[in-house]
């Protein structure tokens, strides 16, 4: 589903990835662990267009996209959250869930200044279908209409992760889902990752700090430490890679 | 007390005015626009189209900097450009295309020429943002202003003199008083409004709520911000086209002094006081920016009976004033008068259990 080959990637002199190379296998759940500034959210970047490699590609579906901008690579199909919430505060849950479909409609300018006929037939259509596969799915019923600002984070949190959905994504990027949650939110928040990924078969990629959730849900580990790749492999294992332990907890005395 | 507002349709959800007391707004409204057209005196007509006129050009503004989050100062530049337009295409095509149709014909004209012109002004919005695209607009409306005093084109714009304007003739129909054009504002304003609000109830609109509220966010949804960008300012700029062809048909000249930096900081205050992002703000701030001028002038009239003197430093009082009224708002009220509207209905949704 999604290849990275050998990709290095620097600021100035920060080296923030450094050969990374990995497959996350098609409805599976991949994860990318690391201490801070290991480079996973670079690695995030990269895949998903704002960072352009030096070098190495991102293959996704047997075609290089490594020169397409952000909306393209969204088109193709691929969705993602951020660590810091990245919903849009202006407006209610509902439409930012309706953005997440935006490349899949099709009412040009005049369509939307009409509305009556084929813009009004696409967004009722719309409506339906995010009610019954996102908001439904996901629980939002009794907030679709509240603005996304008044909502408590793990809410947030939720939301995002709905307006993902409803692009439709075949490659899924969750950065840090359930980071700043209480154990009872990391449940749920674990439960809706697992759901989506039965439901709708969608190849999800994630990067997280909760070791728990991590070994609980993922089939595949991969770990970087400042940019380079230290270990891959199922949790088990990587579980006890003498190289990650050393990562995380310095080489034994 | 208004009690439960339940849908049995997703359609029914998804109608602007979902529920009674919006439906009657409206219709007050329509019933009051008709009376006004039928028994209003003169005055009145003159202040309700200027109104109309303003209305129109202060929705393409919301566009912009109110939905899309583009700080514009230059959007008079639009409103000349539509006026000329429809100036320069009447005195072109007097003798080929029959009079009944010229209106027809000139104001689709001057809406395309300035949205175009738009595009080309909101190339900047692709690099820049806030304070320096500011100040970009607001020098594309130096330029236009400058290019419209050339001599060189004084053949066509009537330079710094300015230039007369032609009558709208709808299919044989002149409308030669004030009344009868008052009807054609009114119709176009209504068509602006609802238009506005059928944009941002589609994807079209979301986009630019989405470019405003979080660029990057946007784009990795697959908003182009290059497309929907310049998409905005197109669309924003071909309503103050509209306002303009009209003004040009309202007024018997036209100068092009009318259109400067006066111009284009009289719609930022009043999408600023109405409620920047709404629909209903560009009502609310015209009517206030529209009648600021009107009381000052009451009210100087009261002190002085009009004295010379007195009428002399009038316009700059206006000017103050609208600058108070945008440091006021700003301070107090950022979300305009819509919030203060929002809050007065919320209040009157929960009485008696609650207030505010």
């Amino acid at each position: 589903m999604l290849s990275v080959r050998d990709l290095y990637l620097s600021f100035g002199g920060i080296k923030a990835l450094q050969g990374v190379s990995f497959d996350a296998a098609p409805g599976q759940i991949t994860a990318i662990i690391g201490p801070n500034g290991a480079g996973k959210t670079s690695l995030f970047n990269a895949v998903s267009g704002f960072y352009r490699p030096e070098r190495g590609q991102v293959i996704f579906d047997g075609e290089d996209i490594g020169a397409l901008r952000p909306d393209r690579r969204a088109a193709l199909g691929i969705a993602r959250t951020f660590q810091n919430i990245a919903l849009f505060r202006g407006m209610s849950v509902l439409d930012n869930i309706k953005l997440g479909a935006h490349t899949r409609l099709d009412a040009g300018v005049f369509d939307a200044l009409l509305y009556f006929g084929r813009a009004r037939a696409e967004e009722l259509a719309l409506r339906r279908e995010i009610e019954e596969r996102v908001i439904d799915f996901l629980e939002l019923d009794l907030i679709r209409k509240a603005p996304v600002s008044a909502l408590p984070y793990g809410l947030q949190k939720r939301v995002e992760l709905g307006r993902a959905l409803a692009m439709r994504p075949r490659l899924l990027l969750l950065d840090e889902p359930v980071a700043g949650m209480n154990r009872e939110e990391t449940a749920d928040m674990a439960r809706f990752i697992l759901d989506v990924q039965e439901e709708f078969d969608t190849t999800i990629l994630l990067v997280e700090h909760d070791m728990h959730l991590v070994m609980d849900i993922c089939a595949h580990v991969v770990v970087l430490n400042f940019g380079q790749q230290i270990a891959a492999g199922p949790p088990e294992a990587v579980r006890r890679d003498a190289g990650v332990i050393e990562a995380y907890l310095g080489a034994a005395a | 007390m208004i009690t439960g507002n339940l849908k049995a349709s997703y359609a029914a959800d998804e109608r602007v005015l979902d529920n009674r007391w919006k439906q009657g707004f409206v219709l007050a409204c329509a019933a009051g626009i008709a009376a006004l057209a039928g028994f209003g005196n003169d005055y009145v007509i003159l202040i309700a189209c200027q109104m109309g006129i303003m209305l129109i050009a202060v929705t393409g503004v919301n566009v912009v900097i109110g939905y899309t989050g583009l700080m514009s100062l230059g959007h008079a530049a639009f409103v000349a450009i539509g006026a000329y337009a429809v100036v320069i295409f009447h005195n072109a095509a007097a003798g080929t295309i029959p009079a009944p149709l010229l209106t027809l014909l000139a104001l689709p004209f001057a809406v395309t020429v300035a949205a175009l012109i738009g595009i080309v002004v909101g190339l900047p919005s692709l690099r820049v943002k806030g304070l320096y695209l500011a100040v970009a607009t607001l020098s594309a409306n130096f330029i236009v202003i400058f290019l419209i005093e050339q001599d060189a084109f004084a053949r066509w714009t009537g330079g710094m003199n300015g230039i007369n304007t032609p009558t709208a003739n709808l299919l044989g129909w002149d409308l030669d008083s004030r009344r009868e054009q008052f009807l054609l504002i009114a119709a176009l304003g209504f068509v602006s409004l609802l238009a506005a609000q059928n944009l941002f109830r589609t994807r079209v609109g979301r986009a630019f709520i989405a470019i405003r509220d979080r660029d990057y966010s946007a784009e990795i949804l697959g908003i182009s911000l290059y497309r929907y960008k310049l998409m905005s300012f197109a669309i924003s700029a071909a309503y103050c086209g509209l306002a303009g062809a009209l003004y040009a048909y309202f007024y018997a000249r036209i100068l092009p002094e009318q259109f400067g930096l006066d111009l284009s900081l009289m719609l930022v205050a009043a999408i600023i006081v109405g409620g920047m992002g709404r629909t209903m703000g560009a009502v609310f701030g015209v009517i206030v920016i529209v009648m600021v001028p009107e009381v000052i002038k009451v009210i100087f009239g009261g002190i002085a009976g009009g004295g010379a003197e007195l009428a002399q430093i009038r316009a700059p009082v206006q000017s103050i004033a609208f600058g108070a009224l945008i440091v006021l708002f700003l301070l107090f009220e950022p979300f305009g008068l819509t919030q203060i509207a929002d809050r007065a209905l919320r209040a009157l949704n929960r009485w008696p259990f609650a207030r505010g």
